[in-house]
């Protein structure tokens, strides 16, 4: 694997002038796709969701690769299909390129709306990376919440005020539920790490089966935190716990990061999403959420 | 914001009047599903359903969000979901169901260009057909149009009153330019809110039959877990709900579906003339088209055109012997909407031939010009 100065002189999936907002950290992972192996091409499918939007405004495109715009709930679906088909004319040998495939979408395209066309795609084995950029919310249409928001976060769909005190409920958590789906490789990354997020891609992008990594990106308007902080509240994310980097080989787990456990508050109190839980009232909150940031680790330290 | 209607003048976007229709309407529930240009009906009922006695629950797609409002009016009360385009189609399948087994609720189509994710933030009325025959098999449906956020505060009580009154889908096709456009919206006292709720059956539990139809060619519906029998099935059934896959089953059943609603025609089509009293021209709209329409024709009648305007509040069941009616004393029609002509089809279909009747369509994205709809009565006629 090259150094990340290496990487770099290599051309990027991504180009710059694509249209996300000021400060959010997703480009960083799509610009990787091409630079973490130099033994294939690259082909993406992508959800729809903010990157798909903002990276194809008429008439430009961020893309220098091929790249597809599936419906909302397909991305896994909608590439099994082109994977399958490369195979078939591989076999025939009607093409002879080195392709392989990658299927992105956010939180609420893969956790919610796109979670059957997901699993379908790597149960049945498709030779396909599926890429979810997790920033916790339906942030391209204002932010809704979605089953990958956490605990007490005001959305507009589940907004603090007198009946509630944001989103109610434990988030669901996708990775644990795609390592039973048996596939080869499974990973948790951090935007917030270049070394560790390239290494994931490559290892999933080279093995030859389906693979999920599931990405922490935080938004800048949806987390509500300054555009210079998406780095940063990657980072404190993973400090605290509430994002653990680890990655699942053929079943074995492999922790990639062990931090100093900060406590949780130091990550949801620089957000603005979770202000509300600064009242004395919505303590038990800040504390149930502390309990299952803990809960999780001790879990994952015995696997 | 405790109250469930909020009487006094107010400037709402049409998504909000919706929402506040539905709530004066005396809906409860409300599944949601993020979607431009729908999502702001969802994110005011989320805030506001909870201090009603409501439930907003947001659910992990549109097929999911409709399929959770068949099972709150099941649990008995008044429920409804917003979409747009993609969703509107993921719909499709559990519409059907809902016309099916006679379940009242309403669904809202805040219409944006497409196929597919299409024109996501620009208005389009190119799902009116989809409204009409989206989901499979042969069935009636009660579909409505506003054209301002004061009239979608008004016919989203409508919707729930037909709903409830018939045991039907209710669905309400706005479009993007409606459903954001703010304009003042006056909420009525409560007193003056008519709304209609479902028939509550009577009689003996043990004899009660679920679909055994009442005057209006309707069945009473109880709630679930109130002691009748509910057994509820999208296989063709009789009328206690019970599956009976016969042709003679189906053919009771289908015309029970389709019969309420076209035995009750006059009890739910509504229209609108504008200047027609002697108008030679007719120009046919509904939602935001129908706006341009107004502009149309006061230029037109400045010109010296006789023309008027016959808007469609209810655009299916189609207001077919009106259009027949008037077909017998005009020069011709011209159908305007956002879409390549698929009103415009039903309006041709009705006249028959007797007199021109054309279309002045456009492919979704932006507001029709009054001045299109001029150029075009002045090439026709």
């Amino acid at each position: 694997m090259p150094g990340l100065q290496e990487m770099a002189k290599k051309e990027g999936a991504f180009a710059g002038g694509h249209r996300m907002c000021a400060g959010c950290p997703v480009p960083i992972f799509t610009k990787m796709l091409t630079r973490v192996t130099d033994k294939y091409e690259i082909v993406a499918g992508n959800a729809t969701g903010c990157l798909e939007v903002a990276s194809s405004i008429f008439p430009y495109s961020a893309w220098k690769i091929p790249w597809i715009h599936t419906a909302f709930e397909n991305a896994g679906a909608s590439m099994s299909g082109v994977e399958a088909m490369y195979k078939s004319l591989k076999r025939q040998g009607k093409i002879n390129k080195k392709l392989k495939f990658v299927a992105i979408g956010g939180d609420g395209g893969t956790y919610d709306i796109g979670l059957q066309s997901l699993s379908g795609a790597m149960e049945r084995g498709h030779d396909l990376v599926y890429i979810c950029y997790d920033n916790g919310a339906y942030m391209n249409t204002g932010v809704q919440r979605s089953s990958a928001t956490p605990l007490g976060a005001s959305t507009t769909t589940s907004p603090k005020g007198k009946k509630s005190s944001g989103r109610q409920g434990k988030r669901k958590d996708l990775t644990k539920i795609m390592v039973a789906h048996n596939i080869d490789y499974v990973a948790q990354a951090s935007i917030h790490k270049p070394v560790d997020l390239s290494n994931k891609l490559k290892k999933a992008i080279e093995l030859d089966g389906p693979a999920f990594i599931n990405i922490l990106c935080p938004c800048i308007l949806g987390w509500k935190i300054n555009p210079d902080m998406g780095v940063e509240a990657a980072r404190v994310g993973v400090e605290t716990g509430f994002w653990p980097l680890y990655e699942v080989e053929n079943g074995e787990y492999n922790i990639n990061y062990k931090p100093k456990y900060r406590p949780v508050t130091d990550w949801i109190f620089m957000q603005g999403r979770f202000r509300h839980l600064k009242s004395p009232e919505n303590q038990p909150i800040v504390e149930e959420f502390q309990k299952e940031v803990d809960k999780n680790w001790e879990w994952l330290l015995k696997q | 914001m405790k109250k469930a209607i909020l009487t006094g003048e107010h400037f709402f976007t049409g998504d909000v009047a919706c929402a506040e229709g539905a709530l004066a309407a005396g809906c409860r529930f409300f599944g949601g599903y993020p979607i431009t240009p729908a999502t702001e009906i969802a994110e005011r009922m989320a805030s506001r359903l909870p201090h009603v006695g409501g439930s907003y629950i947001q659910m992990e797609d549109e097929i999911a969000a409709i399929a959770s409002v068949l099972g709150a009016s099941w649990a008995g009360v008044k429920s409804m979901t917003a979409t747009s385009g993609p969703g509107f189609s993921l719909m499709m399948e559990n519409l059907g169901l809902g016309i099916c087994t006679e379940t009242p609720c309403v669904i809202v189509n805040v219409q944006r260009g497409g196929p597919s994710t299409g024109l996501p933030t620009q208005g389009a009325q190119g799902d009116m057909m989809q409204s009409r025959w989206g989901s499979h098999g042969d069935y009636e449906i009660i579909v409505l149009a506003p054209y301002s956020p004061q009239e979608i505060f008004y016919q989203t009580i409508t919707a729930f009153n037909l709903s409830e009154t018939y045991r039907i889908p209710v669905l309400i096709m706005t479009d993007e330019i409606v459903g954001h456009m703010s304009e003042k919206v006056i909420i009525p006292d409560s007193r003056k809110v008519k709304t209609i709720s479902r028939t509550a059956p009577k009689g003996r539990k043990d004899r009660f039959r679920l679909f055994e139809p009442g005057p209006n060619g309707v069945a009473p519906m109880p709630a679930a877990g109130q002691g009748y029998n509910v057994h509820v099935t999208g296989l063709t059934h009789d009328e206690k709900g019970y599956p009976v896959m016969t042709v003679d089953t189906q053919v009771e059943m289908m015309d029970r579906l389709t019969g309420k609603i076209r035995n009750n025609l006059d009890d739910i089509i509504m229209t609108e003339s504008y200047m027609m009293d002697d108008a030679e021209i007719v120009l046919v709209s509904y939602g935001v088209s129908a706006r341009t329409c107004l502009a149309a024709v006061d230029q037109a009648r400045k010109s010296g055109i006789k023309a008027g305007m016959f808007r469609l509040i209810t655009v299916w069941p189609f207001p077919e012997e009106e259009i027949k009616k008037i077909a017998e004393r005009v020069k011709g029609f011209i159908t305007v909407e956002m879409n390549l002509g698929q009103i415009h089809r039903e309006v041709q279909r009705c006249v028959g031939g007797k007199v021109p009747a054309v279309l002045v369509g456009h492919h979704g994205g932006t507001i029709i010009p009054p001045e299109d709809v001029l150029k075009k009565m002045k090439e026709t006629f």
